[in-house]
């Protein structure tokens, strides 16, 4: 099977002041897969989508959507997706429909089709009996939806999606997975910035992750999975001094770090290792003064598939 | 430029301009700083004043054309990014300069619409020898010209909408005390005549006094010329402050 790239980034940069948002960034998406762009708030993100979509010109770089070079020919590279920004909102004084037909204009779909383009549409997203509402009437979620479906409009080659379910309730978030995965089925490539691992992981077949600008790592969702569950972890402190490297030897530890009058303890089994500690503290006199079990940040799992990255080379 | 790139790019001005047109014809700050601010002024100048209404129609014509062009460009971008659809719009098949022509046309088409009913009523009851293609050449170019200087006025980034809309006030409002509608160009003298030629108001007042008296102070052919310099500076203009401005106020 040959495998197309329908996303090309070479060096792509862009400074703010004396800020590199995005630094040396290159990476290529297959066509038809679902891409995750994953990085803490701050990292990059955004501006990587906002360049790519041809929203920010990039300081130095290349972008390439089908092989067109979105600096020389932005309005044809842009033809080809569909975007949903993170700020972008729908026009609130439209109905649902109006807003829908608006962004097929810009395609050039003639009247006829996209009538019947946007009555599918309003259908797919449950939104049908409110079509002719104006959207200052809508929830979050519904806007949302408006949103999706005025991209979608013209059945784009790709769909970039910046932080897409962010904020939105339970049913609005599956209504919108599920959209994704059916145009992904259909053939579209799906690019995608989140902060939220988990969504990454149900929903991606490659994630990118990024970094204070720069990419950390470029793997499968099963690989950040191990290291997600790898970088859980118990923090505890005791009402006495004890020495931490004891908790180590139990084998359920990966890594033990002292903060403060804490121990942060790594482990791919925090239940196992609270049960240990349990014991451990009874057997030695100790009260515990705190526990927390804490989930994987992304700055954990940034850590950590930087650290399999530089163990590998 | 390739067809296909010229059609995307006038179906895009098109598109924009519509969707102007759909969203902002009907909101307050237009309505007031649009309509009413140019009605208010005439009659508080005309109430109770012995003025030749014959004589002042012209200006009076100019000073519609003028605020009623100017008010829309303003509004837009100010209030796309603080609503969040600025970025979703830059997003379609459109650059810069189909945002800023889009605009500019929204502006024009309703400075045209409102000055042909101003028109229309002022033609019932006064009789003029009209140049009727000189009228509706000024009428366009004017209206272009002004509306390009409303879009310029948007650039600057702001934290609230309403601030565009003063400083707005604050550039338009002076030049009309320069540009012959009130006190005939005529009659100034020393700074004042310097001011006026820097207005461009100025010139359409002459292009207008022209069409319907056949009197011009300046010569209609550089008044036209003027207005076309104007309205190119102030689409440059916009092209080079929105661009600088892009990210601010998102």
């Amino acid at each position: 099977m040959v495998v197309m790239c329908i996303i090309r980034v070479e060096h792509l940069q862009k400074r703010f002041g004396s800020i590199a948002a995005v630094d040396d960034v290159s990476f290529d998406v297959e066509s038809g897969e679902i891409f995750g762009f994953l990085g803490p708030n701050g990292a990059g993100k955004t501006t990587t989508i906002r360049m790519l979509t041809g929203f920010l010109i990039p300081d130095s770089g290349d972008v390439f959507i089908r092989g067109v070079n979105m600096r020389e020919s932005p309005i044809r590279a842009k033809m080809k997706m569909g975007v949903i920004p993170e700020m972008g909102n729908v026009y609130v004084d439209l109905t649902a429909k109006q807003n829908i037909v608006l962004s097929g204009r810009f395609y050039g779909i003639s009247k006829g089709e996209l009538d019947r383009i946007a009555d599918d549409l309003l259908e797919r997203f449950e939104l049908s009996e409110r079509r002719d509402n104006p959207v200052k009437t809508f929830s979050k979620g519904m806007k949302q939806r408006v949103n999706i479906a005025s991209a979608i409009v013209h059945s784009p080659e790709i769909l970039f999606l910046d932080e897409p379910t962010s904020g939105l309730d339970v049913q609005s978030q599956r209504l919108i997975k599920d959209i994704i995965k059916e145009m992904n089925q259909r053939g579209t490539t799906i690019f995608l910035t989140t902060h939220n691992i988990e969504e990454a992981n149900v929903l991606c077949d490659r994630v990118g992750i990024i970094n204070r600008g720069k990419i950390a790592a470029i793997d499968t969702p099963e690989r950040l999975r191990r290291a997600f569950e790898e970088t859980q972890s118990v923090e505890i402190s005791f009402d006495k001094p004890i020495d931490g490297s004891l908790i180590g030897e139990s084998g359920m530890v990966s890594r033990v770090e002292k903060i403060g009058d804490k121990w942060k303890l790594y482990t791919d089994n925090p239940d196992r290792l609270v049960k240990y500690l349990a014991k451990f503290a009874e057997d030695r006199d100790l009260a515990f003064t705190s526990m927390e079990i804490c989930g994987a940040s992304l700055e954990d799992v940034f850590m950590k598939l930087t650290e399999a990255r530089e163990d590998a080379s | 430029m390739q067809a296909d790139d010229l059609i995307h790019f006038l179906r895009g001005i098109m598109v924009v301009t519509e969707k102007n047109i759909k969203i902002y014809y009907t909101k307050p700050p237009i309505i007031i700083f649009g309509l009413l601010f140019p009605l208010f002024m005439f009659l508080a100048f005309y109430l109770g004043k012995e003025v030749d209404f014959q004589v002042f129609f012209p200006g009076l014509l100019a000073m519609f054309l003028f605020f009623i062009s100017s008010s829309v460009g303003p509004l837009i971008t100010p209030w796309e990014k603080q609503a969040g659809t600025f970025e979703r719009l830059l997003s379609f098949p459109v650059s810069i300069n189909t945002i800023i022509l889009g605009d500019s046309a929204a502006g024009m088409i309703f400075g045209i619409m409102i000055n042909l009913v101003v028109l229309a009523a002022g033609l019932i009851f006064l009789n003029y020898n009209l140049k009727i293609l000189i009228l509706i050449a000024g009428i366009l170019l004017g209206s272009l010209c002004f509306s390009s200087l409303g879009v310029l006025l948007a650039s600057p980034s702001v934290p609230n909408p309403s601030y565009i809309m003063m400083l707005s006030s604050l550039v338009r409002f002076p030049l009309i005390f320069v540009s012959g509608i009130f006190i005939p160009i005529e009659d100034l003298e020393g700074i004042g005549l310097i001011l006026s030629y820097i207005s461009p108001i100025t010139y359409l007042v002459d292009i207008f006094n022209y069409s319907f008296t056949s009197q011009s102070h300046i010569s209609v052919t550089i008044d036209f010329t003027v207005l076309l310099i104007f309205s190119l500076i102030f689409i440059y203009g916009s092209n080079r402050l929105h661009k600088k401005n892009l990210m601010k106020g998102l």
